[in-house]
């Protein structure tokens, strides 16, 4: 599952693929006409739409193709580097650039391409921008209050209108689609071209216009690789013919009394609820962040079995089952729920069929406990280091 | 010796959609451009008077966020790739050579004077807006990030908008 950074390739490795990427953007940036500064504003005065039909048609592929990697369960988006949101500062921000681009005739992955053409008005473009970068790192602390206002975090502009991805990509691809036509009326009005582009022509950028389209629409009505693990885990529940690996409280205490470092429990229930009680030694991941990446350590380790329970017996099997698709790991469920295990161990326990077993019962849980605290000195349960990767202008 | 033809934009556009999907599924992050000239300019302060690049609070959380410098920086590499690609694709057409482009009946001294204004512009801009046309707008634009789809609105919104008062710089007006 990507991205393959850093759990498949390491950063070392990243940094040649860098590489290789870099020459790929800059050999079809310099073949699209980018290394010419004319050509670049061209979109601005009307002569040539080159600018507005790279940009977007990269755009939209780039995005249509997140969404099928994510369709098919081939991509993290939790772990992809979505650029955060300050709305100042993208916005002024977004308007100087502007102005630097209208004044200067590039943008700064533009001016390197051209300068690497010879073009010596792109070199001094990027003698300026060092100045300008100079500049706002220089002048950094004025411009902090500007440049961290209106933080909103890495909000998807899905989410902003409140939307499926899969609508907003359509609209965008329309909205693509629309000012492809518009800009070849107004660049033959400029150019004053008057030929009229043949029939098959036209039926051929028609059949082309479909292909996106049919695949956000393909993303959008058929279910998604997550969907279909969630359905298969549902019904697994209700057929009930699956066999579960089980194990009851008895073995449960006496294996953690034993052999603690052989299992990981697991507290499926909320923050709240595993802080007021729960089974000394469980660690909670609540069933919600179950598929998080941050406790994906658990369910590939080969040492140790899981064992699952929560509040019901039915959300301890949804997180066994879920956690076949998370990993190899052996695992266990729990065969009673949180509630029952506390009349386990209460004083005067109705379940206790004789007297010295259930002693043994309290007694084990209390040296659980007193097991909890001194193992708490030592370390606290491994979370998995949120990575973070960098993007956008870092 | 005749200049080959550009590519045909959409094929150019399909095809570079394509690279930042890959870069995106490789290195879970976009393209970009100008923060390999603010990793090397870190760096060169860093270098040239720590003491400086100590008391900015700019500066020292730059070196803190990347402990190997310009050298162990994914955009530094991006762009050394930028460079070679390029060369090699405008060597492969013919249209290598060293001169300058400008509007009709521009001087060279204001062309000079443009871009350099113009690159100080953007490049500050580009920090300010946490990444430029490819790292922000571009790649913002792939993983539906608003904020990269605002600094885009803003960029050609911004340059549609001052369009008219430069024009004696790009057409006969």
């Amino acid at each position: 599952m990507g991205p393959l950074v850093p759990e498949i390739i390491s950063n070392e490795f990243n940094l040649i693929m860098a590489f290789v990427i870099g020459i790929g953007f800059g050999y079809i940036l310099e073949q699209a006409g980018f290394s010419s500064t004319k050509k670049l504003v061209g979109l601005f005065y009307g002569y040539d739409f080159t600018v507005l039909r790279v940009f977007f048609t990269a755009g939209v592929t780039a995005m249509i193709g997140v969404i099928l990697l994510d369709h098919f369960g081939l991509l993290n988006l939790e772990l992809i580097y979505i650029n955060p949101t300050f709305l100042w500062s993208a916005i002024v921000g977004g308007l100087i650039m502007g102005a630097g681009f209208i004044i200067g005739g590039f943008c700064p992955g533009t001016s390197v391409c051209a300068a690497a053409a010879g073009k010596l008005d792109a070199m001094v473009f990027i003698a300026g921008s060092i100045i300008g970068i100079f500049g706002f790192t220089e002048f950094y602390p004025s411009l902090e209050e500007l440049y961290l206002a209106e933080s909103w975090g890495a909000v998807r502009i899905n989410e902003f209108f409140g939307m499926s991805q899969e609508l907003f990509a359509l609209i965008l691809t329309a909205i693509a689609l629309f000012a492809f036509a518009f800009v070849r009326i107004v660049e033959n009005k400029v150019n004053k071209i008057t030929t009229a582009s043949s029939p098959w022509n036209v039926k051929l950028r028609l059949y082309y216009a479909i292909v996106p389209v049919a695949i956000i629409l393909f993303a959008a009505f058929t279910q998604s690789s997550e969907e279909n693990t969630n359905e298969e885990i549902k019904e697994t529940i209700e057929n009930k013919s699956y066999v579960f690996e089980t194990m009851s409280v008895d073995e449960l205490l006496s294996e953690l009394s034993k052999n603690n470092n052989k299992y990981n429990l697991i507290d499926l229930r909320t923050i709240e609820e595993y802080k007021e009680f729960h089974i000394p030694l469980a660690v909670n991941i609540p069933l919600k962040e179950i598929k998080g990446y941050k406790w994906s350590d658990y369910f590939n380790n080969q040492f140790k079995t899981n064992i699952f329970y929560s509040s019901n017996i039915d959300a301890a099997k949804e997180a066994y089952l879920i956690s076949n698709y998370l990993g190899t790991s052996n695992k266990k469920l729990l065969l009673i729920d949180v509630d029952s295990y506390k009349e386990f161990i209460s004083v005067n326990s109705k379940l206790a069929q004789k007297e010295n077993f259930h002693k043994w019962r309290q007694n084990t849980h209390k040296e659980l406990i007193q097991k909890e605290e001194y193992l708490s000195k030592f370390s606290a349960p491994v979370k998995k280091k949120e990575i973070k990767i960098q993007g956008g202008c870092s | 010796m005749k200049t080959k033809n550009y590519m045909n934009p959409y094929l150019a556009g399909f095809l570079l959609g394509l690279l930042l999907l890959a870069t995106i599924y490789i290195s879970g992050r976009g393209l970009g451009a100008s923060g390999a000239v603010k990793s090397v300019i870190v760096e060169t302060v860093a270098n040239v008077s720590p003491e400086h690049a100590e008391k900015s609070e700019y500066y020292s959380k730059q070196i803190e966020s990347n402990p190997g410098g310009a050298m162990q920086s994914w955009l530094v590499w991006e762009v050394i790739g930028v460079l070679i690609g390029a060369f090699l694709s405008a060597l492969l057409s013919d249209r290598i050579n060293l001169r300058m482009e400008k509007g009709p009946g521009v001087k060279n001294a204001t062309r000079v004077v443009a871009a350099l204004i113009g690159g100080a512009l953007f490049g500050f801009g580009s920090q300010l807006g946490r990444g430029c046309t490819s790292g922000s707008a571009l790649s913002g634009m792939a993983v539906m990030s608003f904020g990269g789809i605002i600094t885009m609105m803003a960029i050609f919104g911004g340059a549609y908008m001052l369009a008219y008062f430069f024009r004696k710089l790009w057409i006969k007006g």
